[in-house]
């Protein structure tokens, strides 16, 4: 039996207050959300892989630690195990030995080869979420993973936080 | 992600939002979303068990299709175990599991790029 989800929310505000620190603000957003109905059934959809575990490749810059609002394109043609991954606030260890858990990539082929999807785009889109600064995030870090996206062609967005 | 997911719709692309963290998203309130009861870190499964990791996807795909009011969270059923007891230790990250006033013991914030390996970084700086 489940005992339901985690509430980090809860346990987030009595961390704070045990450490005397200011009530962490998440994003609140009650309106009803934007829409856009699928084109397509799944199995025919041209997926784009978006993920925030602050994943790279060799070759990149990789995320630095404090507020880094810039994301990085990851060929999704090479396998999870030569993905890199960085963060400060998750266990990178067992991410680092199978990168699929936040980012599935190998994953996201088989069910293509299955034809669960129509096939995934040639690269992901990949940022370090994290980003304490709301603001930040809807005018800098946002902008760059519409355009990186909405620059594809895909026909769906799958996104994958850590 | 929430935040990236509403934009994204916004911008006429169908997104779902994966998660692990049912309250934050709740709040974000994307406009779909499926949860899998999971520890954070591992929001796409268990490591080193595809068979685990394309049963969420697909759960996942299923419920995307499913949804058609906006704001629908779809529990996948995807459970870590029986065992429920990493539940007690979790913690959003925020102050990597910091449980009480022992102190604060967060990643420093560096702005230095932070590399899984030191020939990253070389292969970065030669690039």
């Amino acid at each position: 039996m489940s005992s339901g989800p985690v509430d980090y929310i809860a346990r987030t505000r009595e961390q704070y207050d045990s450490l005397g620190y200011e009530p962490y603000r998440w994003a609140e957003r009650p309106d009803t959300p934007p829409w856009t109905s699928l084109a397509k059934p799944v199995a025919d959809s041209t997926v784009a892989l978006v993920a925030s575990g602050g994943a790279y490749r060799r070759g990149h810059v990789a995320f630095h630690w404090n507020d880094d609002t810039g994301i990085r394109m990851v060929r999704t043609d090479e396998p999870a195990v030569d993905v890199r991954l960085t963060h400060f606030a998750y266990d990178l260890v067992p991410a680092r030995e199978d990168p699929n858990i936040v980012f599935p990539v190998d994953r996201l082929h088989e069910l293509a080869d299955e034809g669960v999807i129509g096939g995934l785009a040639p690269e992901a889109v990949a940022f370090m979420g994290g980003i304490y600064s709301v603001r930040r995030a809807e005018a800098e870090l946002i902008p760059q993973v519409i355009e990186a996206v909405t620059a594809m062609d895909v026909d769906l967005a799958l996104l994958v936080p850590a | 992600m929430g935040l990236v997911a509403r934009a994204l719709e916004a911008a006429g692309v169908p997104t779902l939002c994966l998660t692990a963290a049912y309250s934050i998203t709740a709040a974000a309130n994307p406009p779909r979303a499926a949860f899998v009861d999971l520890p954070l870190g591992y929001t796409a499964g268990r490591p080193h068990e595809p068979d685990f990791q394309r049963d969420l996807l697909r759960r996942a795909f299923t419920a995307f299709e499913a949804i058609d009011v906006p704001g629908t969270i779809v529990d996948t059923g995807v459970r870590w175990s029986d065992d429920e007891s990493w539940k007690d230790s979790a913690s959003s990250g925020l102050n990597n599991g910091v449980v009480s006033a022992e102190g604060d013991t967060r990643s420093e914030r560096s702005p230095e790029p932070q590399y899984q390996y030191d020939d990253d970084r070389l292969a970065a700086e030669g690039a």
